[in-house]
């Protein structure tokens, strides 16, 4: 649905967006995590055909960003980092000029329609200035879907949003990528993209790695299982020592933290030898890094 | 074309929700026509010397504006005259004000992104911008006129209005030249509102335009020029000139690119 080739983006001598070369299938809620001046933006708004490349290219839907700039805007939807309702004009008002603009067959049940979905049929009179964040977030979303568009992109849909908001918009982004469309994400909430994402992006400047976020964790650290015992547990490691499956091998206070390919095979023969070494094992666990560690990881390389 | 009109709807909807823009498309105009209006009644009722004709120096002052006429009445043809040209600051300034603040209003409220994501061309966004500024300054401009044209008419007999007031050249300065001011300043206000982030700036800023018209006025009312027929194709023809460049200008630099990266 998405695909790039060393698509950069030069500002002046700054180079905001470094030879990104992507392909996102259908379906896919692919999330795009970066720091903040990452040009996770800027890459949205080339997407989107708002700004062009400086070099490369870029096709969505197989329109190619450049040439068929008005097909790719007819078929995506954009929620901007910022909402950007006119204060003035009513919640209605404000979707139907969208609606117009989009060119939707049927402008008033399409307008009524979102409204409702999002909860803001009953406030539709009111000025979207009067909207708390979280009501105009909403409203954004709702104008970003009026035309039913197949790939959606949302530039940090859930920044500066209470927790039940941010919820609220993460489960509609649920149900949207439920019905089959593509989601392109960015955020700074790695929990909320470790959750949503088929796969992720960690992308500042140049694209650092690509994988789903499972994928991402193992790709990193391996898997790691850890054994939680009484007492400390410095004295089992040399019991594990020299096992050939075993990858590392660390004892922090009463944990032992072990890194090994298959944990399924392996951790009955672990379990049995540190038992029979005196060990009083309390609980036994995989170790899952957040995706925040990883990230963390790799922005710190930089 | 029906985005155009979407967006000229949109415009009228939120810009005039504004109470300054309110202003200057209602209270100026207003303020234009009573004030002449208020100053024929004034002259027709305590007329200055009832027989004298016009003197020589007077002659020399006026130019051929008072030929044939009682000083009384060369007095209030030249005085008209004077407001007419105050009529030509409507069709600059109205446009100014709704262009500045649809403008600088989108920046603010950052409202340019997600427009801009939609099917809509450059184009079609500048024309319902455009029109939505061009269209009330010319039918206020209009509206004004047309009631100062009638008041005068009553007060002042037909025939003399006809003459004087309402010479085709003033007809043609408010017809045809007033709009093409319209234009030309739409441009200006909207070149400027790109560039500055308080409407108030934009506003006074393209305001400027109305500086040669003030100095014509000036100029008139000291006795350094006095607005002939031919001035004033003059001017319709150097405004029409400007229109043609600035409006090539103002299209070529309304790209969506540009509005997102370099609007500050
Ligand atoms: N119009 C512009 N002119 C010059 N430089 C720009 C422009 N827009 C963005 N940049 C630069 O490009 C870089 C990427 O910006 P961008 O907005 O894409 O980052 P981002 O990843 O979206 O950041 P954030 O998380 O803060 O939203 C930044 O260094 C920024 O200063
Ligand atoms: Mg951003």
């Amino acid at each position: 649905m998405i695909d790039t080739e060393n698509l950069s983006k030069q500002f002046g001598s700054h180079t905001a967006v470094d030879r990104l070369t992507l392909h996102i299938g259908e379906g896919e809620v692919f999330g795009f995590l970066g720091p903040n001046g990452a040009g996770k933006t800027t890459t949205v708004r080339m997407l989107t055909c708002l700004i062009g490349p400086t070099q490369g290219r870029a096709t969505v839907m197989g329109y190619e960003v450049g040439k068929d700039s008005q097909s790719i805007r007819r078929h995506v939807g954009l929620l901007t980092e910022t909402p950007g309702m006119y204060d003035r004009l009513s919640a209605l008002k404000n979707l139907t000029i969208y609606a117009e603009l989009y060119e939707v067959p049927d402008v008033p049940g399409q307008v009524e329609k979102y409204l409702r979905l999002l909860g803001l049929w009953e406030r539709r009179q009111d000025a979207a200035g009067t909207f708390s964040k979280g009501m105009k977030q909403k409203l954004a979303i709702a104008r970003a879907l009026l035309h039913e568009p197949k790939i959606l992109f949302l530039d940090e849909p859930t920044a500066g949003l209470d927790p039940e908001a941010a919820k609220l918009v993460r489960d509609f982004i649920l149900e949207v990528k439920a019905q089959g469309r593509t989601i392109f994400l960015t955020t700074h909430n790695l929990d909320e993209a470790d959750r949503l994402c088929d796969r992720v992006a960690v992308f500042n400047q140049r694209l650092r790695v690509i994988d789903t976020p499972q994928g991402l964790r193992q790709e990193m650290y391996g898997r790691q299982v850890v054994f939680h015992l009484a007492d400390t547990a410095v004295p089992y490691q040399p019991t594990l020592q020299n096992l050939p499956y075993i990858n590392r091998l660390e004892a922090i206070d009463n944990k032992l933290v072990v890194a090994l390919d298959d944990p399924e095979t392996h951790n009955p023969e672990l379990i049995r030898l540190l038992v029979s070494a005196g060990a009083n094992i309390q609980f036994v666990g995989e170790l899952r890094h957040s995706l925040e560690d990883i990230y963390l990881r790799l922005v710190n390389d930089d | 074309m029906k985005k155009i009109r979407t967006i000229i709807g949109k415009e009228w909807a939120e810009v005039f929700k504004n109470r300054l823009v309110l202003f200057s498309v209602i209270f100026l105009p207003l303020m234009l026509t009573i004030l002449p209006l208020a100053t024929i009644w004034g002259m027709s009722r305590f007329p200055a010397s009832t027989e004298a004709s016009v003197s020589a120096e007077e002659i020399e002052f006026f130019g051929d504006l008072c030929v044939g006429l009682t000083e009384n009445e060369c007095v209030m043809v030249y005085t008209l005259s004077l407001y007419t040209l105050l009529f030509m600051i409507l069709p600059v300034m109205i446009p100014v004000t709704i262009a500045a603040y649809s403008i600088v209003g989108e920046k603010a409220t950052r409202s340019l992104e997600p427009l801009l994501a939609t099917p809509i061309t450059d184009l079609e966004l500048l024309s319902g911008k455009a029109i939505a500024a061009i269209v009330p300054a010319i039918l206020a401009t209009w509206l004004a006129y047309m009631v100062y044209a009638v008041g005068a008419m009553i007060m002042l007999g037909t025939e003399l209005a006809l003459a004087y007031v309402f010479a085709p050249a003033w007809v043609l300065a408010i017809f045809v030249v007033g709009p093409l001011m319209t234009f030309l300043s739409v441009s200006i206000a909207i070149m400027v509102s790109a560039r500055v982030t308080d409407p108030r700036v934009a506003e006074q800023l393209s305001g400027l335009v109305v500086l040669p018209i003030i100095l014509l006025l000036v100029g008139q009312s000291v006795g350094w020029v006095v607005v002939s027929r031919d001035m004033i194709y003059l001017i319709g023809v150097i405004v029409l000139i400007l229109d043609v460049v600035l409006g090539f200008i103002t299209i070529k630099s309304f790209q969506r690119e540009t509005i997102l990266t370099q609007w500050k």
